[in-house]
């Protein structure tokens, strides 16, 4: 079932530059967790307000549970945004903090007292009610500010960059917290974030936007494999293309023939492989490639390939490469089931 | 130990130099009859405060005047101060500079132009003589201090607290009582406390624009000051300045200590 259908939303600023927002269509699942992912300034924050009522859109419509909630108010729409920063009230306790919003909304004092102090335990600030939100760290600050949503049990959840204000050490426990709460209240959310891997972490399904567009909205394992376009590709950490011609199940490259899988189209157009499929060493496809150079990275080592004059990157484990040095043959297999080919644009 | 003694000296000094010019005053006060060369009166006597509290003297309807007239303004200019020093303070538009200048001119010309010019607009609306337009004349010098003390204070003010309020259910009426107010208070009291005195110490435009029929204290003061009575003088002058000392208390031990970018915020 859809919860929040986005149509063609359109937003610009009065600056006068290019809209913000172009177009946006969306549908998100009710239930579900999404992503809005897109680098800075490629209008995702604005979506969240235009969705939470913070601002207009200059044309289209955007629908909860199929009844349109673009002219209501915020505080009559059951959307709940939590900002970037945690923005607690300096002048209140945690507690108050968390029961805001149900005061505002006339709730009896005892029943705020009891749904905030049930909140507060499940986001584990138990015990921190009394304190004032400075005397919190950054990261229990972000959880009261969630709690501070939640306590409200909106239809949905909008989170812009949950993370990015957290040090790395507080980033997996806020992220497995965000996860937690979500799969417990079913809460349909949507996450704004600009890192990818934050994004295939957390989400059901990315949105990705980009220049105030939504160019893909699947899987994140779709994403990865089947971009639309070069630039998802390229947001997505693609770094492999080799433009051709697909004929007949082959694709005709500077490398030579490629058999691809079934389904692609005929027609000039750009093959991608991510770099962690290309596979290493002797087989009945593999072709004969130098190595050009290697770079450790921990887990995992990023190599360059040379096939007949056309570059290739491909990460591969240090065990793989064991007795290779840059300069070597080696033998280099493309599998079929990983090839990707983008239409040409 | 000498810097302890050295701040000690400071503080003293300070102390005798704002105190010491009113000591003849509040002796005065309470003197029968004080001559030259006399360190002290040869007699004492609470005749002058008798008399400044007495109804016949008009002195406490001077000074009731006053706190309402000063109240008034202060009132007046916050209205008018906070959304002119939140759209100085958040936004950048054209002309901003401009808007600026007017706002402060008034507290850069000398204060008798304005008196003067004033006077005669205020003779034509049939303003003069009312209390209403003494406070409307007491609202020029009062709204540029009021005004720009908010536009600092917003200057510093995030809106995105706003807009996560509203996100949270709040009304736009909510929004400002509970997190907007909340937020400004320390520089709307700093803001406020300076209207009354700027308000409280206008001798002037209350004389031009009052015409006489409008006596606050400090026209009363003069009066008696002028008359020779140096014994009332002294009562009422102690009354006159009274909410200074009060203001001067309740800032030192309430705004100062708890609020450190206030003294930054009032400098600004």
């Amino acid at each position: 079932m859809t919860a929040l259908d986005l149509a063609d939303l359109t937003k610009s600023y009065p600056d006068g530059g290019a809209p913000t927002v172009r177009g946006l269509s969306l549908s998100v699942e009710s239930g579900s967790l999404t992503a809005l992912l897109g680098p800075s300034g490629s209008g995702k924050t604005t979506v969240l307000k235009l969705i939470a009522g913070l601002l207009t859109p200059d044309t289209g419509d955007i629908r909860l549970g199929g009844r349109s909630i673009r002219d209501l108010p915020p505080e009559g729409r059951r959307v709940v945004m939590v900002f970037q920063n945690p923005l607690l009230f300096p002048h209140m306790t945690v507690a108050e903090n968390v029961g805001f919003g149900l005061r505002m909304r006339d709730v009896a004092p005892n029943e705020v007292a009891a749904r905030s102090a049930a909140m507060l335990e499940k986001v584990r600030l138990v015990g921190l009610g009394n304190r004032r939100p400075v005397e919190l760290s950054g990261g229990q600050q972000q959880r009261a500010a969630l709690a501070r949503a939640l306590v409200l049990e909106p239809e949905v959840l909008l989170l812009d960059e949950p993370l990015s204000s957290l040090d790395a050490s507080l980033r997996d426990e806020m992220r497995a917290l965000i996860l937690d709460l979500q799969r417990e209240t079913r809460v349909t959310t949507l996450v704004v974030t600009h890192d990818q891997t934050e994004a295939v972490i957390l989400a059901d399904r990315i949105a990705l936007m980009l220049d105030g567009r939504l160019v893909q909205h699947a899987t994140p394992e779709v994403i990865y494999g089947r971009p639309v376009t070069l630039a998802v590709a390229r947001f997505f950490g693609g770094v492999n293309f080799l433009p051709g011609r697909a004929a007949g199940g082959i694709f005709h490259t500077s490398i030579g023939p490629l058999v691809l899988p079934t389904g692609v189209t005929d027609g000039p157009g750009t093959l991608t492989i991510r770099p962690e499929a290309v596979r290493l060493g002797p087989g009945r496809e593999a072709r004969p490639a130098r190595l050009v150079s290697c770079t450790f990275l921990g887990t995992q080592t990023r190599i360059e390939l040379d096939l007949a004059g056309t570059r290739l990157q491909a990460l591969t484990t240090p065990e793989a490469l064991r007795g290779l040095a840059p300069g070597q043959e080696v033998g280099v297999t493309l599998p079929t089931a990983a090839l990707w080919v983008l239409p040409e644009v | 130990m000498r810097g302890n003694a050295l701040r000690l000296f400071a503080g003293l000094a300070l102390a005798l130099w704002l105190v010491l010019p009113l000591v003849p005053l509040a002796i005065w006060s309470v003197a029968h009859g004080w001559r030259f060369p006399d360190l002290l009166p040869q007699q004492w006597s609470g005749n002058a405060w008798a008399y400044a509290f007495s109804p016949g003297s008009g002195v406490l309807e001077s000074l009731g005047l006053t706190v309402f007239i000063a109240t008034a303004t202060t009132v007046l200019a916050a209205l008018v101060g906070v959304p002119a020093g939140r759209a100085l303070g958040l936004h950048e538009f054209r002309g901003k500079g401009i808007v600026t200048l007017i706002l402060i001119a008034p507290a850069i010309v000398p204060g008798i132009a304005v008196a003067l010019g004033l006077h005669g607009v205020f003779l034509r609306l049939g303003l003069t003589g009312t209390v209403g337009g003494v406070i409307l004349a007491h609202l020029i010098p009062v709204i540029p201090y009021m005004t720009l003390i908010m536009a600092s204070v917003f200057s510093s003010f995030d809106t995105d607290v706003e807009a996560q309020a509203r996100s949270l259910g709040a009304r736009p009426v909510q929004v400002f009582i509970h997190v907007t107010l909340p937020a400004i208070l320390p520089g709307l009291m700093t803001g406020a406390l300076f209207a009354f005195l700027v308000s409280w110490s206008q001798y002037l435009l209350t004389l031009s624009i009052g015409g006489g029929r409008v006596q606050t204290l400090p026209l009363t003061l003069f009066t008696f000051a002028t008359s020779g009575r140096n014994d009332v003088t002294g009562a009422i002058a102690i009354l006159y300045i009274l909410p200074g000392v009060l203001i001067l208390l309740f800032t030192a031990r309430h705004l100062t200590g708890r609020n450190q970018s206030l003294a930054a915020r009032v400098g600004a």
